[in-house]
């Protein structure tokens, strides 16, 4: 059996006001600080929709190779809750702003998992709709506390056709998604607050035999937890199968803390909408040219599709190829620099402005400098080692002044205290590169005279001692030494 | 500084009058022979039941007059924006008359708010700018009131709802705003059927508009009952607007017409009632009936004062995405028209059952007016209005399921004390909350709507609405400008009849003349023509196209001044003359 996944997206719109009111858009304001008379649902408020919010959606839906509807139409979705006060959502049921659009992602394979594997899933429409605010249950004195600062956000919804198998490809879509709509800037896309909101549809069946009956897991906050939540419910689902079980459409819940996917209280499984157009609105109309605008309506009033093509910038797919082609990178690595949210800036400052090849920038980025931020849970701009830093310190290694040992242990020290230059800490720790012959020598001879009875086994023949010697000279001068060099003197002393 | 004189417009209603009689003497024995009147308006426009006007030639007019002279109190405001600037009446004066008549007609209950403290103020404004040589325009000092489901900034507004009782909207309806920008003065809130769901004013929490009419000599001395139990319903659901401007406690009053709501308690309180083109007036601010077929409506004490209304509260709304940019229209209706260029289309559908005889006989002798008078006049076909109200039901109250979820006692308004979990709040806030047609047509509306009945009831109604629509386009197509229909079947009901039926069969009956034109978006006017046999007013409707606004007020304006319709005369009273008369006296007494 396999397993078979579609998606549900909810990307907030990154704009400055709601979908259909003035009021702004902020995270973490105070609770009920944005909040217009439209938003809270005063009776006689109508809503007005912000430009701003199609054009990021004519925008995601062009990145995402999706038909622009010339014209769509919004609806209400009717239900009960109480951070949606005015009982009902508006969305685009009947007539979505684009359809038929298509997502193209990777993920890797094989046992290093350095293979790039290249697949696409079909979008099936991306609707404009409100967000619905905050409700907080205080379950002690039985309240219910409501924010409505995110009430009347606008979001875009994707659907994703269940095209996808397993966690893996899941998550690299929706990561995919998040880069394209970070580049965007039509959406934050942050998992954790609450910018993206996957919902997926997961189901098994053995290939060929019709889909099975599908569960839709919900309360996801990361990429990772993700990949977590399907592959659980995707073996759940066989299980529950393989002893004669019957899977329930239901919708189910993730618990991080467990890695579980848990039934949720469900009323929404019998629920009916009720749709019924939006009569406040007229339908939404956007043109292919300025000069498809009809006469009396103003260009600039209006959404144009050819001007947001020439400002779709350049995205992330486009981005990897250059770097392979620019700077002669392994392909696994483009991804690494693209998907780590400042880590292609970076990479690319440092490369400008030191004389190594790319190819060795590009192994300081990914081990030193990711290995570390991922150890301490950092982005890339919580770095406390610049880009300039960095260049500096790789610099040094490359004129020979440092070697790359010390090179190492100086990015360490460097991490740990931001404030020193890199020159000042090599000079602190004397560690400069001990690059006089004469002194070279002397701390050799040092080494071979108190080590008598390796000499002797080296000089039976035994060459593979010499190392231990050459370790002997590294612990001596704390590294500080170049092998070759120590290695040619030290042969010559024992021979 | 539009307003002509009174003069000027009763020597013109004469002229027109006297043209009439003189054609039907030509036609012989009173007979009116009209070439393009259907054949079952011609006839009986000759019978004996005729209502005609106070000039009528009829041995035993079955419907009566008050006195030539109350036609000086048409295009009342008009004569009163004047006055006030002349200085002959203050604002403020004009302000606590009216007031002053509120409080007299309070029997009517026609008022929910009286914002007697605010509205004085303004008027002291209004006072200091005419008095500075600045007024602020025609509405300047004017007072008016606003039907009780338009937003007033920190006023009361109830849509005679337990709902929504003692909620202080942060806003002001667009409309409402427009006006107080005038600088007209606001004096009240006026009551309707709740959240606007009637045609009689009389489902609301604060119980049952009096219709002004029935306290007239001429109704009391046909009453064998005293005047607590024995009186005619206003019309509704905007029959405090109406009953206000009929009882002169206001100039103007705005209303609103989502299947006829202006239209018949102006109709039957004989004031002109105009529902604009939808989309013409902004409805922010206006607590939504039927999103779709909503539109605020202008009652006055004349034609030409609904003119000067319409100019000031048309046009683009950024708030409501719906309205239109208006057609530029002129300071004023022309006084000099030739009614000649027009075509009048009569709807032979509009021959409807149970259309009264008084009616009957004043759309008869009204249509025969305008062919006497030179207008090209026609029966014309609507074929699928009889499904109108069928399908205006359907689609009002999906409308009504969905605007009314927001009343769910979280944000606003009434909140039961059943806290038990928040569903059984919805359930015990709403249940308290709603009278029984607005709990009704919840219920219709969620039912229509759910998925295994949208496409039979929901999409059938709309198509229906289509073809309603698209009947209307073809008339005006054919060549027809306006077309003359009843507003309603007859005159105002007794309350005590009235309710014999419920809501939603009065609704039925009533809205069957007035909701195809906002199933179509039409503009349309009633303007009262002449008191029934019970002296209460008959009102006829003019439907126009689609922002012909103008044109149609230019056309109702035309019928007013022939039919000479009486002024009103409440029993008992005789401030109200003196109101009437200080102005009078005073603009005679400087005037000349």
């Amino acid at each position: 059996m396999v397993g078979v996944v579609g998606l549900e997206v909810h990307a907030q719109i990154q704009s400055t006001s709601k979908l259909f009111s003035g009021s702004h858009v902020r995270f973490l304001a105070p609770p009920n600080s944005l909040v217009s008379h439209f938003d809270a649902s005063l009776p006689g408020t109508l809503p007005v929709l912000n430009r701003r919010c199609v054009e990021a959606a004519v925008l995601t839906g062009l990145a995402l190779n999706c038909t622009i509807n010339r014209k769509s139409l919004f609806d209400r979705k009717h239900y009960f809750y109480a951070d949606m006060p005015a009982g009902y959502q508006i969305t685009q049921q009947r007539v979505p702003i684009a359809v038929n659009g298509m997502l193209v992602y990777s993920h890797f394979e094989g046992r290093r998992r350095n293979q790039v594997v290249t697949k696409s899933v079909k979008i099936k429409q991306i609707q404009l709709e409100q967000d619905s605010g905050k409700s907080l249950h205080d379950d002690e004195q039985s309240q219910t506390l409501i924010d409505l600062n995110r009430a009347g956000v606008g979001l875009m919804e994707l659907v994703m056709e269940p095209e996808m198998c397993c966690g893996e490809e899941a998550a690299a879509a929706v990561r995919e998604l998040q880069l394209i709509l970070q580049a965007l800037g039509t959406c934050q896309a942050n998992m954790a607050e609450g910018q993206l909101r996957v919902d997926a549809n997961v189901s098994v069946h053995r290939p060929g035999e019709p889909l099975g009956v599908r569960t839709e897991v919900k309360n996801i906050n990361s990429v990772r937890h993700l990949a977590k939540a399907i592959d659980y419910e995707i073996q759940r689902q066989m299980e529950v199968l393989q002893s004669a079980g019957k899977v329930l459409n239901e919708t189910r819940a993730f618990d991080s803390k467990s890695g579980n996917t848990i039934p949720m209280r469900d009323k929404e499984g019998l629920q009916d909408y009720r749709f019924m157009p939006e009569p406040n609105l007229p339908p939404l109309f956007v043109y292919e040219s300025k000069a498809s605008v009809p006469a009396g309506v103003d260009p600039a009033q209006v959404v144009v599709i050819d001007r947001l093509s020439a400002q779709l910038p350049e995205l992330p797919s486009v981005k990897r190829t250059r770097l392979v082609e620019t700077y002669g990178i392994l392909q696994e690595h483009s991804f690494t620099l693209v998907n780590e949210d400042g880590l292609m800036d970076y990479f690319e400052n440092v490369v400008q402005t030191t004389k190594a090849e790319p190819r060795k920038v590009i192994g300081w980025v990914i081990k030193e400098l990711m290995g570390n931020l991922n150890s301490q849970n950092l982005k890339v701009s919580q770095s406390p080692i610049s880009p300039c830093a960095l260049a500096e310190l790789i610099n040094l290694a490359e004129s020979g002044h440092i070697s790359s040992s010390t090179a190492k242990q100086v990015f360490q020290e460097m991490w740990k205290a931001p404030e020193k230059t890199v020159g000042q800490i090599v000079k602190e720790q004397d560690l400069w590169m001990i690059n006089d012959k004469e002194e070279l020598q002397k701390i050799c001879r040092r080494i071979v005279d108190s080590h008598p009875e390796e000499v002797q086994i080296i000089r039976r023949g035994n060459k593979k001692v010499l190392n231990k010697l050459m370790g002997e000279v590294q612990r001596e001068t704390k590294g500080r030494t170049d092998p070759v060099q120590v290695r040619a003197i030290l042969e010559k002393m024992v021979s | 500084m539009e307003s002509p004189t009174i003069t000027a417009s009763r020597s013109v209603s004469r002229r027109g009058e006297k043209r009439f009689h003189v054609e039907i003497s030509k036609t012989g024995g009173g007979e009116v022979v009209a070439q393009g009147l259907p054949a079952w308006l011609s006839t009986l426009s000759a019978g004996p039941a005729s209502a005609r006007g106070p000039e009528s030639a009829s041995p035993q007019p079955p419907t009566r007059a008050a006195p030539n002279t109350a036609q000086t109190c048409r295009h009342l405001h008009s004569k009163v924006s004047q006055a006030l600037r002349d200085g002959r009446v203050s604002a403020t004066e004009l302000c606590r008359k009216c007031i002053d008549q509120i409080q007299r007609t309070h029997y009517l209950n026609a008022f929910i708010t009286i914002t007697g403290e605010t509205a004085m103020e303004q008027a002291q404004r209004a006072d200091n700018r005419i008095r500075t040589g600045k007024p602020l325009g025609p509405l300047d000092g004017i007072p008016f009131s606003v039907k009780d489901n338009f937003c007033t900034e920190n006023i009361k507004t109830t849509c005679a709802s337990k709902m929504l009782k003692g909620y202080v909207p942060p806003f002001s309806a667009t409309v409402v705003q427009k006006l107080l920008d005038q600088g007209a003065v606001l004096v009240g809130k006026t009551n309707l059927d709740e959240f606007a769901m009637g045609a009689g004013s009389t489902d609301g929490v604060f119980g049952p508009v009096r219709n002004p009419w029935s306290y007239t000599t001429l109704y009391r001395e046909q009453s064998t009952e005293d005047p607590d139990s024995d009186w005619a319903i206003s019309g509704g659901s905007s029959g405090g607007s109406a009953a206000a401007v009929a009882a002169l406690s206001s100039f103007l009053a705005l209303g609103s017409d989502t299947g006829g709501s202006t239209r018949n308690p102006g109709s039957l309180c004989g004031v002109v009632a105009l529902k604009p083109t939808y989309g013409l007036l902004s409805r922010h601010g206006l607590i939504p009936l039927v999103n779709s077929m909503d539109v605020p409506g202008i009652m006055t004490r004349s034609v030409h004062d609904a003119a000067t209304v319409l100019r000031i509260l048309q046009g683009r709304d950024e708030r409501d995405s719906t309205t239109v940019q208006a057609p530029s229209t002129p300071p004023s209706l022309p006084e000099h028209f030739d009614i000649r260029d027009i075509c009048v289309g009569i709807p032979k559908e509009y021959h409807a059952p149970g259309l009264s005889t008084d009616t009957l006989a004043q759309w008869s002798r009204v249509a025969a007016m305008f062919e006497q008078a030179g207008a090209r006049v026609q029966e014309v076909s609507l074929p699928h209005t009889q499904h109108s109200i069928v399908c205006y039901h359907v689609l009002c109250c999906c409308e009504v399921a969905s605007n009314m979820a927001r009343f769910d006692g979280l944000e606003y308004g009434h909140r039961s004390t059943i806290d038990s979990s928040t569903d059984a709040m919805y359930a015990t806030t709403r249940h308290e909350g709603f009278n029984n047609v607005v709990r009704r047509r919840i219920l219709s509306g969620n039912y229509f709507l759910l998925k295994s009945n949208y496409e039979r009831y929901f999409v059938k109604a709309q198509q229906m609405r289509r073809l309603i629509t698209e009947d209307l386009k073809n008339v005006f197509r054919s060549g027809i400008d306006v077309l003359l229909t009843p507003t309603t079947l007859s005159d105002a009901a007794r309350y005590t009849d009235f309710i014999q039926e419920d809501n939603r069969t009065r609704s039925a009956q009533e809205d069957v003349f007035t909701q195809p034109v906002n199933m179509a978006g039409l503009p349309a006017v009633t303007v009262p023509t002449a008191l029934s046999r019970r002296g209460l007013p008959i009102s006829l409707q003019l439907i126009g196209q689609t922002l012909q606004d103008w044109k149609l007020l230019t056309v109702a304006h035309w019928m007013e001044q022939q039919v000479n319709f009486p002024m009103i005369h409440l029993h008992g009273d005789s401030d109200e003359r003196k109101l009437d008369r200080s102005v009078r006296e005073r603009t005679h007494t400087i005037g000349s």
